[in-house]
């Protein structure tokens, strides 16, 4: 197991190396540049070359590559063009605010999804497991800047809500800091909740009409024991299998949402950066997120031996 | 009561569509204490709707629609149709065991043979100690020819055998005394060798344990090795029921005749030489007559034309078939 865990991390270093050439062509290849936005209408071709040769752009493009990397590998991200403060911490703190969104996220969609499909499953075509379905298909469909701009408009008119404009940290302020994440984590949550409960809804199913399942209740096993020890538990790879790739989406997906709520997270963070042609804020967000990719389907496949012991790696 | 089960007048449904459609009709049978009773027919016939029905086991849509089940329990005797989830529960394991075709998914595969064991007996008795459960399990282990039962404890179902398996499953099913067992073709998807091991192995611990046996088969030749009484089903009908000897002797249906001749002989290297031409007409596709009919050798007109009753053609020799006798099914 050790050695599996120590291959699979080794693996990141050809995927980190490629997404960081990847992003390095795609930031050349798009139009504009971060001095022309710097300087914006006082530019003088004086100013500019300045500013190219603080910033190293002056020089051959291998040669920036390669001296971005070189310091990236000793774990220096570099600063940012645009203001100069060092890209790593800046990712951090972004990337706590992130996980927090995320988590929330993850626990509100858990406790819609679960439960209903692991209901739904059991009444299969019942009432309950129609309209469970139903609202399933809604959460898989509307896109959530969607779903997000509906609701604070049905907000703001019946409540009287308004999106807050400065955010506060979990632990400045746990209220406030609440009443910012909720709802955006719930909107996130709910578009999870609806593939979470199929995938549960579908899979029990699958393990319901197993022959040991019959043999447990043959045994005369407590309805309880026979749904979520036996059920339950031979169900659940595939919702883990979903759940870490939600969540590894969310790391980096969750875009629209920080702009819609004036999220100061990871992904805003990417935004700025690349409208703003900000190279080293851009590199480093996206290898941090393929990193989080990485080492989320490692604690994934970690976790699926610990649930099935036909499956292991040696 | 006489009996250990009595099954009177048993009517399973199931819906399709919105239609609801027979599967199982008006079957009456008796299991005498300490017996083996063969259920015997081609698949499709209802032979494991009518085992699941008796533990309450038929899967959504299906279910009983009319009938009686008695049972004569430890504690007294009881409608096992009647039973709450808790009640029947209690019977489940303890009082009426189930075994099942396929050994190799009768396991959970994510949990150890000693825990499905334990769980076995904690549904039953919730204070037992670990240290006496261990040794119960082990001891179910040896009874069932287990070679090595410490290690197999810790084994999971994709580490064992099919033989093993099924071998594994008697255990679990043994390990409360019940008085029933219920073996829903338990060695259909064995070798031919492991097949003739399992059945004797069965029919020792029957003796040991003066435990009745359902045993569910399509092959007469498995009716032959295990059981004294014998009840042929076809379409979700008995057909023709009797003491085993009586019935290999003195064969009255000719769709046991068809099974005859069909016979696999355990060990043997026969391969099936005959096979019954046609198929078992499914439940919705009854005709009124004799729904052997189509695939009878001896059909006569009076066969289309109305259901022939289950009638007695000797001491304990039930038949189904105008060639015994006029009798209509009323
Ligand atoms: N879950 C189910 N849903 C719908 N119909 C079913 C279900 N289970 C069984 N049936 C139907 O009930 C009838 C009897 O099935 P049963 O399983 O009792 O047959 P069997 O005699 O045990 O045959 P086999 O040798 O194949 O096990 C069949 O026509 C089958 O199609
Ligand atoms: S009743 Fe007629 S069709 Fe049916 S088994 Fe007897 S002879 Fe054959
Ligand atoms: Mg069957």
């Amino acid at each position: 197991m050790r050695d599996y865990i120590i291959r699979r991390l080794l693996t990141l270093i050809p995927i980190l190396i490629g997404v960081s050439i990847a992003i390095f062509i795609v930031m050349q290849l798009i139009p504009g540049d971060v001095v022309s936005g710097i300087l914006g209408i006082e530019e003088t071709p004086e100013l500019r070359a300045m500013w190219e040769a603080k910033l190293g752009l002056d020089k051959p493009l291998i040669q920036q590559y390669f001296s971005w990397i070189g310091k990236a590998l000793t774990g220096d991200f570099g600063e940012s063009f645009r203001t100069g403060a060092p890209v790593f911490p800046e990712i951090m703190n972004r990337f706590k605010i992130s996980a927090e969104l995320a988590l929330l996220a993850c626990v509100i969609a858990w406790i819609i999804a679960l439960p209903l499909g692991i209901l739904s499953s059991l009444k299969r075509n019942s009432i309950i497991d129609r309209i469970v379905r139903v609202v399933a298909l809604l959460g898989v469909s509307v896109p959530n800047f969607a779903s997000a701009t509906l609701l604070i408009l049905f907000l703001s008119k019946t409540f009287n809500y308004y999106t807050p404009v400065k955010y506060v940290g979990l632990f400045e302020n746990f209220g406030t800091n609440m009443e910012i994440m909720l709802l955006p984590a719930f909107i996130l949550g709910s578009v999870m909740a609806g593939s979470v409960m199929r995938m549960t809804r579908s899979s029990m199913l699958e393990v319901l009409r197993q022959d040991y399942i019959k043999a447990v209740r043959a045994k005369g096993a407590p309805e309880r024991v026979t749904i979520f020890r036996h059920a339950f538990k031979n169900s659940s790879i595939p919702i883990v299998t979903l759940i870490g790739m939600q969540i590894g989406g969310l790391m980096g997906g969750t875009v629209v949402i920080e702009q819609i709520f004036s999220i100061p997270g990871l992904g805003q963070f990417t935004l700025t950066g690349i409208t703003q042609r900000d190279f080293p804020v851009v590199q480093g967000c996206v290898l941090f997120i393929a990193f989080l990719y990485v080492v989320i389907n490692l604690l994934v496949d970690i976790l699926y031996t610990y649930i099935d012991p036909r499956i292991s790696y040696s | 009561m006489e009996n250990l089960l009595e099954i009177r007048n048993l009517k399973i449904t199931t819906l399709r569509g919105k239609n609801t459609v027979r599967l199982l009709d008006k079957v009456d049978l008796s299991v005498k204490k300490k017996c083996s009773f063969g259920v015997v027919g081609e698949s499709g016939c209802g032979k494991s709707i009518t085992a699941n029905a008796i533990l309450g086991l038929l899967p959504y849509p299906l279910r009983v629609s009319e009938g009686s089940i008695r049972y004569d329990s430890k504690d007294g005797e009881k409608e096992l149709l009647a039973l709450s989830k808790k009640e029947m529960r209690a019977v489940r394991g303890q009082e009426i065991s189930m075994i099942f075709q396929e050994p190799m998914t009768s396991l959970d595969p994510i949990f150890t043979v000693e825990m499905q064991m334990f769980e076995a007996l904690s549904f039953h008795h919730p204070h037992m100690g670990k240290g006496e459960m261990r040794e119960r399990a082990l001891e179910m282990l040896r009874r069932v020819n287990i070679p090595r039962p410490e290690q197999t404890l810790s084994s999971y179902a994709h580490q064992l055998s099919g033989g093993q398996l099924q071998r594994i499953m008697i255990a679990i099913a043994l390990i409360n005394d019940p008085r029933l067992l219920l073996a829903d073709e338990p060695t259909t998807a064995l070798d031919v060798t492991i097949q003739a091991q399992i059945l004797k192995l069965m029919n020792d611990l029957k003796e040991q344990n003066d435990t009745s046996i359902i045993m569910i088969t399509h092959d007469l030749g498995v009716i032959a090795e295990t059981c004294e009484e014998v009840a042929v089903f076809y379409a979700g009908q008995i057909v023709e029921q009797a003491s085993v000897v009586e019935l290999f002797q003195h064969t009255a249906h000719p769709y046991t005749l068809g099974l005859l001749r069909a016979v696999t002989s355990l060990g043997g290297e026969s391969r099936k030489l005959y096979t019954i031409p046609g198929i078992v007409p499914p439940g919705g596709q009854w005709s009124q007559g004799c729904r052997f009919a189509d695939r009878c050798e001896q059909c006569r007109e009076q066969c289309r034309r109305a259901m022939p009753a289950l009638r007695e053609i000797a001491p304990g020799h039930l038949c189904r078939c105008f060639l015994h006798g006029e009798e209509v099914e009323a």
